[in-house]
Order: structure tokens, then C-alpha cells, then sequence
């Protein structure tokens, strides 16, 4: 009796509690809204939103409805995550080595880069590329031309865009090569197996990825044309680039300040995942004949990602958090087209605040989900 | 491919001859460098074109190259071999490190040093291709305090002053008084903390004039609105810690949802929460001020940072810590006040210096809410028609400040962490 007195009674008591602030919280609502002549609805969502947004990348004008600008949003909160990514893994992946350089000059330089960009707040950083550093840009007319082909002005990064037809052909083609590299792999491991044979898988993968797409340019009908930005001019003073793709400055800023940021984080977990690998496993694998090459492919770098890849995917999961400051400089990515512009004019801040919220939390549990599944497979299964 | 480059090497006899000669074609790259950069006179434009600049790479390269043995018994030329110069590849590398400082140092030196100007008091004063100083001069007080009255700035001062000495107290406490330290800095400090910035820096009483919390704004805020969360979310993290860690499943699954609702969202959500959002949640004539709103909101979001590195805390320790506590009749808070938490939490401090460095970090996004700390005071000295054109100084100062204060930070937190695994 005793017993069940002291399990049951805090948690009907918590419980009770959370329930009264819900309560306490949903009333005074609901006699706001009435006091105010809203009512809570989600039939917003199909009115039209009559507002533009600067970049997207779907088609989308004023008279869509709000769910389409939120979808706006959403992409162009994933497209600059997405190349953020990209970048900060590269650079996180070369600095995190380079800590670990012989070279002093090399590893103090890393370790300075690290310090340096870590230490000072995102949005500052997000601030100076956007307001100091990308305003020095030349203007449209006197930019002079990156590669030959693109130019970075002070109204944004124009590049070339890529002109495809039949481009299903291509994609196919693609799949196919990655299906063949599959398949192939498996049967170089049931090879390696069964009769001990060695295949050099990755020659052939990586000539299976160049020939198939070349061949649907020479038999598929596939043709590919640059369309290069060209100046023209808008009025006496005022010039623009035609054709190709305009990456807007902002999206420049918020990619640069992001990618920086997060590579200081990414190359300490690549650090520490390296160093991690004890040096037994080296000495072992190298008395046991296996040339470096081989070390670092078959017994390092297992290891090593095991540690490196749990903390690295929940850097990533914070970048893309992180990616919400870009309403700070206005590029329109879900909070500043949504739980800005939709807000301000619908005034439905409890539906709007908490699609936001509620959007940036699947994104996280389900990047958590996967992970967590992950983790699962690669741990060491003791016997 | 870099590697099979092995002409010119040198053995122990002729090593002499060979580093007297690799010395000085390092030398002669350098030397080609730095007059380039410093002095604009290129020694090498008797070359044809791109070999002008390739030029000190290639020299360079040749003098390391010859330099390089696996033991010379010099001891400096040794430890230079070692530390810079193991191979091509690596002599390389050091190459463009040193070209590219070189290379940099005098156009910023300039542009932040040389050619600036401090003197003065308006955009006049600034004439030269350097930096404008005179701009964060003029600015300071702006930067440091908001739009807080110049005449009582002497009020944020005192009351900083005062709430650091508060927070020293503990060092200096009595040995008898040490077992309420906890209590005075959970409960007792903060009501203290928060009375005196109250009384102090909002005034309205004791003759002192009341200044709205729309005034108040630059460093001066950041360190009020850390040092509220921090203070508020620390207590709160360690309940949920202990409500995620119990076996009551309502109260376990409870904290979990708290602890992963606010860890999934962005911050800037969080704000926009706390500004659009939660007035419609409070009652009708209750008005809270913003400020406050915004203090709750990040307190409320690091406190589940803060539970999740005390649960790693209190997961770290031994399980028979537990077990001894419980066979010596301790119940639940028995155990976790005597026990637990006196080793749980001495181990998570550098955790909390984590966090706590995130959450500085964190602050300059109240500027989305409204609220004008140190970027936000940027933004609006940036938009003055009278300052126009001087964004780049404006956040090459704010960055320099926040460096300082996170660099200074992170390195305590790593002296602390190293403090405490050697005692466990």
C-alpha cells in the first residue's frame, strides 16, 4: 500500500500539473482570441497569400496559397542547408586533419582557423559576409569574370545554367551505372569470400560512372548546353546579367557563415574520431602485411567513422537549425517567408509559430530517428 | 608524385655544403615575398610571366628539398626537418602557409593600423583608405549600454560591479557556512541579483529615475540576458536531469518531451515564440514585458541543454553509488542531495562552461525580437545617415569583443575539464 502510495501519487500529481498550466494556458487563449475576433483554424492555409517572394525554387507568385509559400520556405531552408553541408564537411574533413599534421605550421594554422571561427557568434558572422564583406563586391558592369564564364557582383554569383534535353535518358542511365556499381560490388565481395580473389572495384566504378552517361550523350539523343550570364544594360547607370543562375547574396552569406561556423565543429569531431583509433590497431594491421592503403581503408577508417559520425550528423542537424538566422538577413527561408511575411499578414501567430516549430522538430527527430537506427547497425556486436 | 622528386639529396658528409646552400635559396624565396608585398618591388620581373610568381614556390621547394635528411646531428636543423619539412608535400604546404601570411599581413596591418583614423568626432575625420576607429569611438557608449541615458551609465556599472562580488561571496564564506553554499547560489543569489539590476539599472525607487528596458541594449544586455538564463535554466535542467533518469513513467516520459521538444527546435523559433505567440497565452490585463518574455523563453530552451549534459552527469556515475546510498536506508532525495548530485555535478561543470558559452553565443539573436544588444545596436549605428558606409568596422570590433569573451571562456571551460579528470 505504502509502495503504491509512493509510485502513483507524484506522477498523478505531475501529471495533474501539466494538465492545469494546459488548461491555464488553452483558457486565457481562447478568451484572447474571442476578445480579439480570431478564431483558430488552419483554413488559411488555401486563401491566397498575395505576397512575393524574392527566390524560390518552385514556381510561385502572389496569387498561391500560403501552403505553397510555405513550401517556398521549406526548400529554400533546405537548399541552403544542403549546400552548407556539403562545404562544411569538406572543410571540417581537411581541417580535422590538418590538426593532426606533423607539420606545426599546418596544425597551428588548423587549430587557429578552428578557434577563430568558433569563438564569434553565427548571426555576426552571418552580418559581416552579408553587410560588410559581400557589399565590397564590384558592380554588375565591372565585375570581371571567375573561370571565364561566372561573375560575382555585388547583386549576387550569376553561373551558367545547364540546358538539358531528354534528360530522363541521362538520369537513367546514371541510376543504372549506380545499380551496375552495386551489383558489382557484391559480387567482388562474395569473390573475395569464397575464392579470395581481388577485384579493383573502384576502377571500374568509377568507369562504369563515366562511360554509361556518356553513352546516352552519343546513342540516347542527350544534348547539354551552357546558357552564360550576360551583361546587359537596364538604364544608363543600371546594369544586370541575363541568362543563367543568379545566386541571390544572401543565400552567399548565409552558405559562407554557415558552412564556416560548422566546419570548426565538424573537423573537431573528425579529430577526435581519428584519434580515437588506438595506435595498437595500426601497428597490428601493418604486422599483420597489410600495406597503409589498406590500414586506412579497412581497419582506420571503420573505426574512426564510428566515432565521427554520430556527433557530425548532430552538427549537421544544428546547422539546419541554424539556417533559421537567415531571417536576420532576409533570405526567405521558412521563418522569414512564413513566420514573418504569413504571420504579419494573417495575424494567426499560434497556428503559424507552431507549423514552424512543429516543421524544424519532424526534421529533427526523423535526422534523430535515422541516426539512432544507425548507431544500431554499426555498433560493435560483442559476442 | 610530388614525393618522387629526389634529386639534390644530401647525406651526412656533404650536409654542410647542402643546408648553407638550401638555407639561403629559402631565404632568397622569402626575401622575393616580402619585398613584393611589403615594398611592391618585384626582384623577379626579368621572368617571363607566370614564372614570376611561381618563382620563390619553386626556390623554395629546391632549398627545402636540400635541406632535408633524416639525421644531420644539427639540432636546429633537425627540429626544423621535423617540424616543417618531413617531405615535398609538407615543405609545400609550409611554402604557401608562410607566402600567404606574408602575403596578408601588410594590406590588413594597413587597412587596420596604418591607415586608420581615430581622431576626431564625426564621418569628417575619416579621409584616409584605412579603417574608421573614430566611428566605434564616437559609438562606444552606444555599443556598450544601448539607448540607456549617458548620465547614468554609472548605475549598469555598479550594479555589474556588485552582482560579481555577489557572485564571489562563496570563495570567501565562512568554513562553518559552506553547507548552504548550494542554497545561496540556487536560490538566495539570484533574488539578490535580480533586486539589485532591478532597483539598480530599471530605478524607480531610492530617488533613481525609471529607465524602460526598451533603452536598455548593447554588451551590457548580452550579459544580463546570459547571466538570467543561465542562472534560471541550470535549476530547472536539473530537475528534468533527475525527471528523465526516474522510474515513474509519467514523470520519465514527461521530461523526455520537454527535453526533445526544445532541443528540435531553432532558438530563433523559440523568440518569435515569445514575442508573437505567448501574450496570446497569458491573461487578459496581464502585461509581461518583453524583456522578461525573452529572458523566460531562452531559459526555458537551455534548460534542456543543461538537463542533457547533467543526465550525462548522473549517468556516469557508478551504479554502486546508488546502491550503497539506498542500503543505508537514504530514501530518493536523500540519496540525490547527499550523493548524486554533489559528485554528478562537480563532474558536469565543464558541460555548464559549454553551454554556457553557447548560450552567450546565442544572445545576439534577441536583435530578431526587437531587442537592440550588441549586433542590434550595429544594425541601427549602421542605418544612421550621418555613419553611413562603416559596417565592416562595426563588426570587426563586435567580433573582436565576442572573441575575446567566448576565447577567454572556452579555454576556462577546458582548464576545468582537465582539472577534473585527473581527480576521478
Amino acid at each position: 500500500m505504502n509502495n503504491i502510495i509512493k509510485r502513483y501519487i507524484p506522477q498523478i500529481l505531475v501529471i495533474l500539473f501539466v494538465v492545469l498550466i494546459f488548461g491555464f494556458l488553452t483558457l486565457n487563449a481562447q478568451t484572447n482570441m474571442d476578445n480579439r475576433g480570431i478564431d483558430f483554424g488552419f483554413g488559411f492555409l488555401s486563401q491566397e497569400s498575395s505576397f512575393d517572394v524574392q527566390f524560390s525554387l518552385i514556381e510561385y507568385s502572389g496569387s498561391d496559397s500560403y501552403a505553397r509559400a510555405f513550401l517556398v520556405g521549406l526548400l529554400n531552408t533546405l537548399l541552403v542547408s544542403f549546400i552548407s553541408i556539403i562545404i562544411c564537411t569538406i572543410l571540417g574533413v581537411i581541417i580535422g586533419v590538418a590538426r593532426l599534421s606533423s607539420n606545426y605550421l599546418i596544425k597551428n594554422s588548423a587549430a587557429w582557423y578552428v578557434e577563430f571561427f568558433r569563438n564569434i557568434p553565427l548571426l555576426l558572422q552571418i552580418f559581416f559576409w552579408y553587410y560588410a564583406a559581400l557589399r565590397a563586391l564590384p558592380m554588375p558592369e565591372k565585375a570581371d569574370a571567375w573561370f571565364g564564364v561566372t561573375y560575382m557582383t555585388v547583386k549576387g554569383y550569376y553561373i551558367p545554367s545547364m540546358v538539358w534535353e531528354n534528360l530522363n535518358v541521362f538520369l537513367y542511365c546514371g541510376l543504372a551505372a549506380i545499380i551496375a556499381i552495386i551489383v558489382l560490388r557484391n559480387y567482388a565481395n562474395k569473390l573475395r569470400d569464397t575464392q579470395g580473389k581481388q577485384i579493383p572495384v573502384l576502377l571500374y566504378s568509377v568507369g562504369l560512372l563515366i562511360v554509361l552517361p556518356l553513352l546516352s550523350f552519343l546513342f540516347g539523343g542527350v544534348s547539354l548546353e551552357f546558357e552564360i550570364p550576360e551583361l546587359k544594360k537596364l538604364s544608363k547607370i543600371s546594369y544586370i546579367y541575363e541568362g543563367g543562375i543568379s545566386l541571390p547574396p544572401e543565400l552567399i552569406a548565409l552558405v559562407l557563415a554557415l558552412s564556416l561556423y560548422t566546419s570548426t565543429f565538424v573537423a573537431e569531431c573528425v579529430r577526435a574520431g581519428i584519434e580515437g583509433v588506438s595506435k595498437g590497431q595500426k601497428e597490428a594491421a601493418a604486422s599483420v602485411g597489410l600495406t597503409p592503403n589498406q590500414v586506412l581503408k579497412l581497419v582506420i577508417m571503420p573505426q574512426a567513422l564510428r566515432i565521427i559520425i554520430p556527433p557530425t550528423t548532430n552538427q549537421y542537424l544544428n546547422l539546419t537549425k541554424n539556417s533559421s538566422l537567415a531571417a536576420a538577413i532576409a533570405y526567405p527561408d521558412l521563418v522569414l517567408v512564413f513566420a514573418g511575411t504569413a504571420l504579419m499578414q494573417t495575424g494567426k501567430a499560434i497556428e503559424i509559430v507552431s507549423i514552424t516549430m512543429l516543421t524544424y522538430l519532424t526534421i529533427s527527430l526523423t535526422i534523430a530517428a535515422i541516426m539512432n537506427w544507425y548507431n544500431k547497425k554499426i555498433e560493435i556486436k560483442e559476442k | 608524385m610530388i614525393q618522387t622528386i629526389n634529386f639534390l639529396k644530401p647525406n651526412r658528409d656533404n650536409i654542410k655544403n647542402y643546408s648553407i646552400i638550401g638555407t639561403f635559396l629559402v631565404f632568397v624565396s622569402l626575401i622575393d615575398v616580402i619585398s613584393n608585398a611589403f615594398l611592391k618591388i618585384n626582384l623577379t620581373s626579368f621572368l617571363p610571366g607566370a614564372l614570376t610568381t611561381l618563382f620563390p614556390l619553386i626556390i623554395g621547394l629546391i632549398g627545402l628539398n636540400m635541406m632535408r635528411i633524416d639525421y644531420s646531428g644539427n639540432k636546429k636543423l633537425d627540429l626544423l626537418n621535423k617540424n616543417i619539412n618531413t617531405n615535398n608535400f609538407n615543405a609545400l604546404l609550409t611554402l604557401l602557409i608562410l607566402f600567404s601570411i606574408i602575403k596578408a599581413l601588410p594590406q590588413s596591418l594597413s587597412w587596420m593600423i596604418f591607415d586608420a583614423t581615430i581622431s576626431g568626432d564625426s564621418k569628417d575625420a575619416c579621409t584616409g583608405t584605412g579603417a574608421c576607429w573614430t566611428y566605434i569611438k564616437v559609438w562606444f557608449r552606444r555599443f556598450m549600454y544601448g539607448m540607456y541615458p549617458n548620465e547614468f551609465h554609472w548605475r549598469i556599472n555598479t550594479a555589474f560591479i556588485l552582482v560579481i562580488a555577489l557572485g564571489f561571496v562563496g570563495y570567501f564564506m565562512k568554513e562553518n557556512l559552506k553547507k548552504y553554499l548550494a542554497l545561496y547560489y540556487v536560490i538566495i543569489y539570484p533574488v539578490i541579483a535580480y533586486l539589485v539590476i532591478y532597483y539598480l539599472i530599471s530605478g524607480g525607487s531610492f530617488g533613481l529615475q525609471w529607465v524602460e528596458t526598451g533603452a536598455w541594449g548593447g554588451l551590457s544586455l548580452t550579459f544580463i540576458v546570459s547571466f538570467f538564463c543561465l542562472i534560471f535554466c541550470f535549476p530547472l535542467g536539473m530537475i528534468f536531469a533527475l525527471g528523465r533518469r526516474s522510474n515513474l513513467p509519467a514523470i520519465k516520459y514527461i521530461s523526455i518531451c520537454y527535453i526533445e521538444f526544445w532541443r528540435g527546435v531553432p532558438l530563433i523559433t523559440v523568440l518569435f515564440m515569445s514575442s508573437v505567440m505567448f501574450p496570446m497565452f497569458l491573461p487578459e490585463d496581464f502585461f509581461m514585458d518583453k524583456l522578461v518574455r525573452v529572458i523566460i523563453a531562452i531559459t526555458l530552451f537551455e534548460a534542456a541543454y543543461c538537463a542533457e549534459v547533467i543526465r550525462g552527469g548522473l549517468q556516469s556515475l557508478p551504479r554502486g553509488q546508488y546502491d550503497a546510498a539506498k542500503s543505508l536506508g537514504m530514501g530518493y532525495w536523500k540519496m540525490h542531495i547527499f550523493i548524486i548530485l554533489p559528485q554528478a555535478l562537480k563532474l558536469v561543470i565543464p558541460g555548464i562552461a559549454n553551454t554556457f558559452l553557447a548560450l552567450v553565443k546565442d544572445t545576439p539573436l534577441i536583435f530578431v525580437v526587437g531587442l537592440a544588444e550588441l549586433a542590434g545596436m550595429l544594425a541601427l549605428a549602421k542605418t544612421n545617415p550621418k555613419w553611413l558606409g562603416f559596417a565592416m568596422e562595426g563588426y570587426i570590433f563586435a567580433s573582436i569583443i565576442f572573441w575575446i569573451i567566448c576565447y577567454a571562456m572556452s579555454k576556462y571551460s577546458y582548464n576545468l575539464e582537465a582539472k577534473y579528470k585527473t581527480e576521478r
